[in-house]
């Protein structure tokens, strides 16, 4: 309890102090997860809809597919990605392995079919609201999709923090792709498994606050957004 | 209205997050030249990369980017060609790598010693004992808790042969006494003190590590605890990717006498954890 | 002009009798399955064109039904829909439009809500924006542009539906109990929408089962009961001597329980 005490107060102090090496840490964390979120939600908002709106054959298995990819266990996703990007693997020749780019490509993995899966399921349900109006108006499959997208906007933002925040807790998969290597690679998460084996708990504990109100301070300026252009926008 | 301008503040605030974050004054501005070493966590968590890497880059203008890991898997990701020189401690495997083609020769570095540790109520009764064997023999039998890396590290094997040596079979006794914690250094010894086990690890990582306890060294000093390090440039002719000049550059700095005296005079707590014993000098 | 039209058309269906030229929309045989049941059970009709034909009958008969499948929103298990005497295809679902009990307002301002159903029918520039301003203008809409479309009230949102449906110039319009949950301003006002699109010569089909309200609009009266029709006819006559049971009962007020299927 005491050395829980000690870590909030650490993590406060941490945050005062904002020492050069931490910023650098967050700043890396944040531009990995930020891009590879943007990058999830680029391939993931266009599939989750099309699986969510369009009939075709296999939709119900891709749905399912989609679901059961959300628990893909980041390490083995940080395998894969090594196995690629090996200097052995096809994608070797890049150079890509222990670069941010890497990690950047495990964590969109990751989080894909987590915004493809929830967009599937808010698309769906609007879908069903919008169905007879689309047949009606004979919206063609491409432009049901944009409109679909475009009107859940909001609840997609969700979404897209959803993955925020399953790919900015993640270290499996980035410190294997990513190597924990300082100053190059090393972000909050990897540097908390860092701390923890060289046995600085109540640093690690710290880091780990410092993450949270970093996840706070994120989802806080998309909610806000959120809520401003619900008024705007929305019923 | 007021809606809006929130919306406009909220945009402003997330611009500002995203040039923060993208901006052109990123936080990792990458050297251009610079080289990759598969290298063990008890190298990097007790901070000797941290403490000699700086006067190799200030001498060179390379920047060496260290993987840490546990020595089996650093010698995989080196066999696959994804580092340029090999740093590790397990002699036998590093001989192997080198007679697979992978590294063009290896040389000794520096030692450390291991010690094993355990908690303050010396359950084995293994406390100040000289001979590691006859201790690991005691704690078997006592049927005390042995957290083991189980990970196939340098740490790991080191002790496997240990166990093989003192005729006790460890692997049958896995689950019971026999703890496999699969993981590094830093966890299985934060595993270890929360079993109250006995556990096993290289100097370095202990006297640097923060979260002892209670926990003491009950067994040190036996030659047998003598713990290697070896360093290996991977071969360029297998793995074309691989920077042989810049490796080379590295390898021979670490094995110089300057190299060797910037491990040497490396401490924590005041006491030196690493000794330098290149016999090579280029 | 109809003619030409005609003469442009398939000639694989040319050997098919032709309607007679004031019928737009026909009813062949047409027969609706679901759930095991036989919900719309061999229905023969003509929609006259420029009329405005009333489907009337309870709940449950299969009012709904069959102006989707004359909108061609589901498919008839058996038979089917001749619009302008050949099968009804994709370009002649494009002339027509549809009005639910319930409107489907896109999650976007009003203006947008027609903008969205005139780009999908290919209007651009110009001529969208004239046809915006006339549909803002003729839902009396004008000041709720930029008003996100579903904080309107139900009979704006149902006038916003009108005009929407309206905007595309259809020949035909379909509403399904537009007004089944508005109060009797709001209804005035739907209606009112309703005679103006009809003085424009669009054929309106209208299911309701409100007797004023096919008294008020309806030129033609088509009579439902349990998935067929009972009664047709012009609608005044209908309305004030039923000569089937079914519509007899429903236009006294009596409960009439006996299903004829």
């Amino acid at each position: 309890m005491g050395s829980f005490m000690g870590s909030l107060g650490e993590a406060a102090g941490l945050i005062m102090a904002l020492d050069a090496d931490l910023l650098e840490i967050i700043g890396l964390s944040l531009r990995v997860t930020l891009t590879a979120v943007a990058a999830a939600c680029l391939i993931g908002l266009p599939l989750g809809a099309v699986v969510g709106a369009l009939r075709f054959p296999g939709r119900s298995l891709a749905g399912l597919v989609l679901n059961a990819l959300m628990g893909l266990p980041p390490v083995v996703v940080g395998l894969m990605v090594y196995m690629m990007l090996s200097a052995t693997g096809p994608l070797g020749p890049l150079g890509l392995l222990y670069t941010p780019t890497a990690m950047i490509i495990a964590q969109t993995i990751l989080v894909t079919p987590i915004v493809a899966a929830l967009t599937r399921q808010v698309v769906e349900d609007l879908h069903t609201d919008y169905a007879e109006q689309f047949a009606s108006l004979e919206v063609r499959p491409f432009d049901r999709v944009v409109a679909l997208l475009w009107d859940a906007r909001l609840s997609l933002l969700t979404v897209a923090l959803a993955g925020f925040g399953r790919a900015v807790a993640e270290v499996g998969a980035v410190i294997i792709v990513g190597g924990n290597i300082n100053h190059v690679t090393r972000v909050m998460t990897t540097t908390i498994a860092l701390e923890t084996s060289k046995g600085n708990l109540e640093f690690a504990l710290a880091l780990g606050v410092v993450l949270l109100v970093i996840a706070l301070v994120v989802n806080g300026a998309v909610m806000t957004f959120r809520a401003s252009a619900a008024r705007m926008t929305y019923a | 209205m007021t809606a809006s301008r929130r919306t406009r503040g909220a945009v402003r605030g997330l611009a500002v997050l995203v040039v923060a974050v993208f901006g052109p004054s990123g936080p990792t501005v990458a050297a251009d030249e610079y080289i990759v070493v598969q290298s063990t966590t008890s190298a990097e968590h007790s901070g000797l990369f941290d403490s000699i890497l700086p006067v190799f880059r200030e001498e060179t203008g390379i920047e060496v980017r260290v993987v840490a890991v546990g020595t089996g898997q650093a010698i995989k990701n080196a066999a696959n060609g994804d580092g340029d020189v090999l740093l590790v401690h397990d002699r036998q495997a590093e001989e192997q790598f080198v007679a697979d083609g992978h590294g063009v020769s290896r040389a000794d570095v520096m030692y450390n010693d291991f010690v094993v540790v355990g908690p303050p109520g010396d359950p084995a009764g293994v406390a100040a004992m000289a001979d590691v064997l006859a201790a690991f023999r005691k704690i078997a039998a006592s049927g005390a808790p042995f957290a083991s890396r189980g990970d196939d590290s340098g740490t790991h094997k080191a002790e496997l042969r240990l166990w093989r040596e003192a005729g006790i079979d460890a692997a049958a006794a896995s689950g019971g006494w026999y703890r496999e914690t699969g993981a590094g250094m830093g966890a299985t010894l934060n595993t270890a003190i929360g079993l109250g086990a006995y556990v096993m690890a290289d100097r370095a990582t202990w006297v640097s590590f923060g979260n002892r306890r209670d926990y003491r060294i009950m067994v040190e000093g036996d030659p047998r605890l003598f713990n290697q390090y070896g360093i290996i440039l991977v071969n360029a002719d297998r793995h074309p990717n691989v920077k042989a000049r810049l490796g080379e550059t590295f390898v021979n700095w670490v094995l110089s006498t300057e190299g060797q005296a910037a491990i040497a005079s490396y401490r924590v707590d005041g006491r030196q954890v690493f000794f330098p014993n290149a016999m090579k000098q280029p | 002009m109809l003619e030409t039209e005609f003469n442009v058309g398939a000639p694989a269906t040319a050997w098919r009798e032709a309607a007679p030229p004031e019928a737009l929309l026909q009813a062949r045989g047409l027969c609706f399955d679901g759930g095991g049941k036989r919900l719309i059970d061999g229905i023969d009709i003509d929609i006259r064109s420029g009329r405005r034909t009333i489907v009337m009958g309870a709940n449950g008969t299969g009012k709904s039904l069959l102006l989707r499948l004359l909108h061609g929103l589901i498919r008839p298990t058996k038979g089917e829909v001749l619009w302008r005497g050949r099968p009804l295809d994709r370009r002649g679902r494009h002339a027509q439009a549809m009005v639910f009990q319930r409107p489907v307002m896109l999650r976007r301002s009003v203006l947008a809500n027609l903008r969205f159903a005139l780009a999908v029918r290919g209007f651009t520039g110009s001529e969208r924006s004239v046809r915006e301003a006339k549909a803002m203008e003729r839902a009396r809409l004008d000041g709720l542009a930029t008003r996100p479309a579903r904080v309107l009230s139900a009979g704006e949102q149902q006038r916003l539906a009108v005009a929407r449906a309206l905007a595309c110039a259809p020949r035909a319009l379909f509403l399904d109990e537009p007004t089944a949950s508005l109060d009797p301003v709001s209804t005035h006002a739907v209606e009112q929408l309703i005679r103006e699109a009809h003085a424009d010569g669009v054929t309106i089909v209208l299911a309701t089962h409100d007797a004023g309200q096919a008294r008020r609009l309806g030129d033609d009266l088509i009579f439902m009961h349990a998935g067929r029709v009972v009664e047709t006819g012009c609608a005044s006559h209908v309305l004030n001597t039923p000569r089937s049971e079914a519509a007899r009962a429903w236009l006294e007020g009596r409960l009439y329980l006996d299903s004829s299927s």
